[in-house]
């Protein structure tokens, strides 16, 4: 007679931990861990250490300081006895409008260029390629400081609109002024004006919200609530009866008879930039800091872009142009209604990175004294208050909230547009 | 009935093309002129680069090679030109590439930069054109990390050595336990003895060799570092250090270790996450608070640290680019052969996936390459701050576009040689159907 | 107990650098250089020649301390440093001294930790303007596009001006000297603004110096001097005396040419105890004898070196001022070698 007896019981041994493929991870991942513990004790031991041996301590109360500095370019009101907080609000602020703004024309610009570069006409492709090298292989804080150096040298100074026959003179029927100190346009002026909210009291972070605006914005997007509702009704009678009223004036008319109403109510008009005494006054002025660090960000990084839109208009099959020609599409439409959409897939992950190196590259505004968030909090007052440590990692921290937002947005948007596929 | 033939048998002269369809007038029909629009764009282009180039060639040109000062440039203009505007002065670049090149670098030394680029381009030889050349070359690529540092840095010769020695070390210890003990207890066997070599044996070793025999060149502080060697060295550490961190951040990234994965992930957002101007702050600013107290290594070296740091967080997402690129089907084919893990990355994964990531690498570079002018920011002289410096100079101050101009041809004609070859690379690794 | 470990050895390592630290003197004779932070290029304070050799005003105090206490003025690490950088690099140890035009006040001093040991230069913030605007005083510039220099003192000063004086202006806060220099001349601002020794600089480059011209205002008081850290008085006691011993000379005649005479000895107890041929005074510092005399021998006294870097004869062209010796009715004043 036989007996079935059990493996032996594998009783657990201290080298299972190594040899043992189940417990093996584990192991591992807790020395890792313990590693990485052990770095980080390390590092912030020596940090008090460090500072205990320099006598100071990491505190923030210097943020509730004056300032006692000006901001030129704000988007906001800021005195010099705001707090550092407020200017480092300021300075964020700065970061992003410049961020913003350079996205867009980069975007704009790198797409034509590199749509251009495939042209047929040889000089253009040559001219944008040359550009596309230019750029691509020269630092980007160079382009900034030279950018800065011919808005200086090449436009004219206010000085020059002066006198009886001035060198110089207002562009577009004398409304906009160029000059080496910025551009000024002609801002919206209401004289009849609702007044603003004002958010967040006396805060460091107070901002105003026009109630003009905002009763423009409420009538133009009723207008365009009711618009569309004229057309779907118009589509619903040309469903029935297979007539389609003509809509055209109706609809124009609903959306711009209220806000021509609304803006005369608020007494609309345009305020222009003059010249009075050292300056021109009025209007709204766009510093030449930000328009170099704008325009070397928006040319540089549309050199990249250029790159990945022609990589991804070839990345389209050769058949999707020749099906589309064989449709009967001019090559115009073939490259917005064939290609484009479908190259924006190959085009969209490359894009979104370089959108972020924009908004890093944005940190070098200090070369040309423009005040975003490393001008301000990561400038000036850490040199005044002589707080590295705190403004340093406050600084990365901003940054890095900055960067994962736009990542975080674009990889939704990128996730919408993806092709599905089985 | 005669043989009349109703076919022709003969096959007539071909008649030359139209005129205009060949040569010059041709080309230029089809490539300039070929509607209505693209000759007004065409002529428009002609214009503009006659505009640019009407405003460029004179100041170019019609310059000063051989003044020693912005005042002297001025006299000598306005004497010949009637005006001291438009003109270039390149007195000045005349007067300090040296300075722009080398920095600071001992002007008898210079033989030294020179090899270690020399040596670069060898050292990197059989990795950009592994076809064409010897394999004798990887000997100097792998003895190239210690060699460059002595060159450039001086001092015994011992210290390098004495540091390859403990890969030596590492070896034999590699291959003497692997007889009799298992592969992780050989691993943890061969990192402890080469730690204790480097951390306790090598300084005493060194120290006495130099004693019995000193081989020692001059040695140069690194803070004689600057212009544009200081951003060619950068670039060059960043790069070489930063490749075998990438590969494991990858590595890790894409590991089913949990922890090990958070840890990866969390350096390499962090990483890509802030602009390299705060990392350089930190460099300057903040990493001798993080040190033990005492320790104080010079900013040349913090710079490199952060810059590599940096690189690594980029090189990382590039190879897991490449290591995503590589199909299923290699890892399977690994895992079948019965490979573990380490040998699957070492024989099949790596060689494959580093070889499509080339390219990246490449374009990586450059990008580090030119993000080394952010040092200027921090107040080290590379070729931007030293420009700024030279402007301080009473004899040059107020100068701009000629320096500009020639910083600008350096970065741009080092980069550009690297985009094409990057390019190059390109065509060479595609396999793909071309039409 | 890792961390106890720790601790203990963060503990050993932290004694071992406060050691370390207490004396720079012995740091600086081991290292048998002296590390001196200078700005990173600033006209006649601090400049690269084609060769790598650095010159200018604060150079030569830094040159001044490397002879007197290493007996050559050749023994100097120069670290170039910013704004930003400058204090941190001193704190930090990395700089024995730091010789950066840096205005001694008051937080610097007593929140940053650091010892100024004197002054060196005694200048003050003023305006220039070009000429054909037509202003004569600071106060006309209502509206006014004012040109700064980030990163200094400059920019508060300016603030407190414009406020206490209830006028508005528009700040164009630039990085460098040289492009402050070049958005002035282009007219990007009506008034360029920073110490007056860099205005007098900076005009003294232009093709035209005639067309501008400084305001009479100075609206701050910007003593620039030499620091040290704190907590080292015998390193500071050696950077203060060895700055002194250069305005004594100047004071006492004593200057390059004459010192080799004068150092055999003379009628004068003071120069004599200066250079060392009377009296202990370099025992007393710990250094040699003829501590001062290799510092003066370095570049000349005070008044040499003024006149070498940024005086009359330079192109910057620096009257004396307020930095002419007491005896001229200036404020340069060294306390007596005694």
């Amino acid at each position: 007679m036989t007996t079935l007896t059990d493996p032996p019981k594998e009783s657990f041994r201290l080298s299972m931990l190594i040899y043992d493929t189940r417990y093996r991870s584990a192991t591992i991942q807790v020395i890792a861990l313990l590693f990485f513990m052990l770095a980080a004790a390390w590092l912030v031991n020596n940090t008090i250490n460090n500072l205990n041996s320099l006598g100071k301590e990491i505190t923030f109360g210097f943020f509730s300081e004056p300032a006692g500095y000006d901001i030129n370019q704000r988007l906001l009101d800021y005195q010099n006895r705001d707090s550092h907080l407020r200017a480092a609000f300021i300075g964020l602020l700065n970061t992003l409008v410049v961020a913003v703004l350079g996205c867009i024309t980069a975007t704009v610009l790198g797409v034509f260029i590199g749509v251009l570069r495939l042209s047929k006409n040889w000089i253009v492709a040559r001219i944008m390629t040359v550009y596309v090298e230019m750029f691509r292989n020269v630092p980007v804080l160079l382009w900034i400081i030279v950018a800065m150096a011919i808005l200086t040298e090449a436009l004219p100074s206010p000085r020059d609109f002066r006198g009886e026959n001035p060198e110089a003179s207002m562009a577009v029927f004398d409304t906009v002024a160029v000059t080496n100190r910025g551009v000024y346009i002609p801002e919206a002026l209401f004289s009849r004006s609702l007044g603003d909210i004002h958010v967040l009291g006396d805060s460091s972070l107070r901002f105003d919200i026009s109630l003009d605006f905002m009763a423009i914005m409420a009538v133009l997007i009723a207008g365009l609530f009711f618009s569309r509702k004229i057309k779907q009704s118009a589509d619903k009678i040309q469903e029935a009866t297979g007539i389609r009223p003509s809509t055209i004036w109706k609809r124009l008319g609903v959306v711009f008879i209220p806000l021509i109403a609304v803006l005369v109510a608020l007494g609309f008009h345009l305020g222009y930039p003059e010249l009075k005494g050292f300056n021109f006054q009025g209007g709204t002025h766009m510093r030449n800091s930000l328009l170099a660090l704008w325009l070397a960000l928006s040319l540089y990084t549309a050199a990249f872009i250029a790159e990945i839109v022609r990589g991804g208009i070839l990345a389209i099959s050769h058949g999707q142009t020749e099906a589309a020609g064989a449709l009967g599409l001019r090559s115009g439409r073939i490259m917005s209604l064939v290609v484009l959409p479908q190259a924006l897939r190959v085009i969209i992950p490359p894009m979104i990175s370089n959108y972020l190196n924009l908004t890093k590259n944005s940190s070098l505004a200090i070369a040309v004294g423009y005040m975003d968030i490393t001008g301000t909090m990561g400038g000036i007052t850490m040199n005044q208050t002589g707080r590295e440590l705190e403004c340093v990692v406050l600084l990365m921290a901003v940054y890095l909230v900055i960067s994962l937002s736009i990542s975080g947005a674009m990889n939704v948007y990128n996730s919408r547009v993806k092709l599905v596929e089985r | 009935m005669s043989d009349t033939s109703f076919v022709r048998t003969e096959m007539l002269e071909e008649k030359a093309p139209p005129a205009s369809t060949v040569g010059l007038v041709g080309w230029a029909r089809e490539n300039l002129f070929s509607s209505v629009l693209n000759s007004v764009v065409t002529l428009l282009s002609f214009a503009f680069i006659a505009y640019v180039l009407v405003g460029l060639l004179p100041w170019m040109f019609q310059s000063s090679w051989t003044s020693k000062s912005l005042t002297e440039c001025r006299e000598l203009f306005n004497a010949t030109y009637g005006t001291s505007h438009g003109h270039a002065c390149w007195g000045v670049v005349n007067d300090r590439w040296l300075q722009l090149l080398y920095g600071f670098y001992p002007d008898h030394l210079y033989w030294r930069v020179n090899l270690t680029l020399v040596l670069t381009f060898a050292a990197l030889a059989p990795i950009l054109f592994s076809e064409k050349t010897p394999k004798q070359f990887l000997y100097l690529t792998m003895a190239y990390p210690f060699l460059m540092p002595w060159l450039l840095w001086g001092g015994t010769i011992w210290a390098p050595v004495v540091a390859a020695l403990g890969f030596v070390v590492g070896y034999f210890v590699f291959v003497t336990v692997s007889k009799v003990q298992s592969g992780l207890v050989t691993m943890i066997a061969t990192v402890i003895a080469v730690l204790v070599w480097w951390l306790v044996l090598a300084g005493p070793v060194a120290d006495t060799l130099s004693g019995i025999l000193s081989l020692s060149i001059e040695s140069v502080e690194s803070r004689k570092f600057g212009g544009f060697m200081l951003a060619l060295l950068l670039g060059v550490v960043a790069i070489g250090v930063s490749l075998p961190i990438g590969i494991l951040l990858a590595l890790g990234r894409l590991s089913d270790l949990l922890i090990v994965k958070a840890i990866c992930v969390g350096f390499i957002e962090f990483i890509r996450g802030v602009p390299l101007i705060t990392l350089l702050f930190v460099a300057s600013l903040l990493l001798n608070v993080f040190m033990p107290p005492g320790t104080n290594f010079d900013i040349i070296l913090r710079v490199m640290i952060m810059m590599t740091l940096f690189s690594a967080a980029y090189m990382a997402e590039t190879i897991r680019g490449g290591l995503a690129a590589l199909p299923k089907g290699q890892y399977e084919g690994a895992d079948s052969l019965g490979l573990n893990y380490w040998q699957a990355q070492r024989l099949i994964i790596m060689p494959q996936a580093l070889k499509i990531s080339i390219p990246g690498i490449v374009s990586n570079f450059i990008g580090i390459f030119k993000d080394t002018t952010l040092v200027s920011i921090i107040g080290l002289l590379d070729v931007i701050g030293l420009s700024q410096a030279i402007r301080a100079d009473t004899a040059w101050n107020g100068i701009y576009w000629e320096l500009f101009a020639f910083i600008a041809l350096l970065f741009f004609v080092v980069c550009f040689s690297m985009s094409r070859y990057s390019m190059y690379l390109e065509r060479k690794l595609q396999t793909g159907h071309k039409r | 107990m890792n961390k106890s470990v720790i601790l203990s050895a963060a503990a050993v390592a932290c004694l071992s650098a406060v050691g370390a630290s207490a004396g720079t003197l012995d740091d600086v004779k081991a290292r048998g250089k002296l590390s001196c932070g200078v700005a990173s290029g600033l006209v006649g304070f601090a400049t690269p020649d084609a060769n790598g050799e650095w010159g200018g005003f604060d150079v030569s105090v830094c040159r001044a301390v490397a002879a007197a206490v290493l007996g050559d003025p050749k023994a100097v690490d120069f670290v170039p440093t910013t704004g930003k950088t400058r204090f941190t690099a001193l704190a930090s140890g990395e700089i024995d001294m730091l010789a950066r035009n840096t205005t001694w006040t008051f937080s610097r001093d007593v929140d940053l930790k650091f010892t100024f040991v004197g002054v060196n230069y005694y200048d003050g913030q003023g305006f220039m303007v070009p000429k054909e605007l037509g202003v004569s005083s600071a106060k006309e510039l209502d509206g006014a596009t004012v040109c700064i220099q980030t990163g200094t003192t400059t920019e508060l000063n300016l603030a407190d001006f414009f406020r206490t004086n209830g006028i508005s202006y528009e700040p164009v806060p630039i990085e460098t000297n040289a492009e402050a220099q070049q958005q002035y001349l282009a007219g990007a601002c009506d008034v360029y603004t920073t110490d007056a020794s860099g205005l007098a600089a900076t005009r003294a480059a232009f093709e035209n110096p005639g067309d501008h011209t400084l305001l009479p205002e100075i609206i701050s008081k910007e003593p620039l001097g030499p620091l040290v850290r704190h907590g080292d008085n015998e390193w500071g006691d050696i950077v203060r005396w060895s700055l002194n011993a250069l305005i004594t000379a100047e004071e006492l005649g004593v200057t390059s040419a004459n010192i080799a005479e004068m150092g055999a000895g003379t009628e004068n107890p003071e120069i004599n105890r200066l250079l060392g041929t009377e009296g202990n005074l370099g025992e007393m510092l710990g250094l040699s004898a003829d501590w001062a005399k290799n510092a003066i021998m370095a570049g000349g006294n005070y008044g040499e070196v003024f006149e070498k870097n940024i005086g009359e004869n330079t192109p910057i062209g620096l009257a004396r001022g307020l930095n002419a010796q007491w005896t001229d009715g200036g404020l340069i004043y060294s306390p007596p070698f005694r």
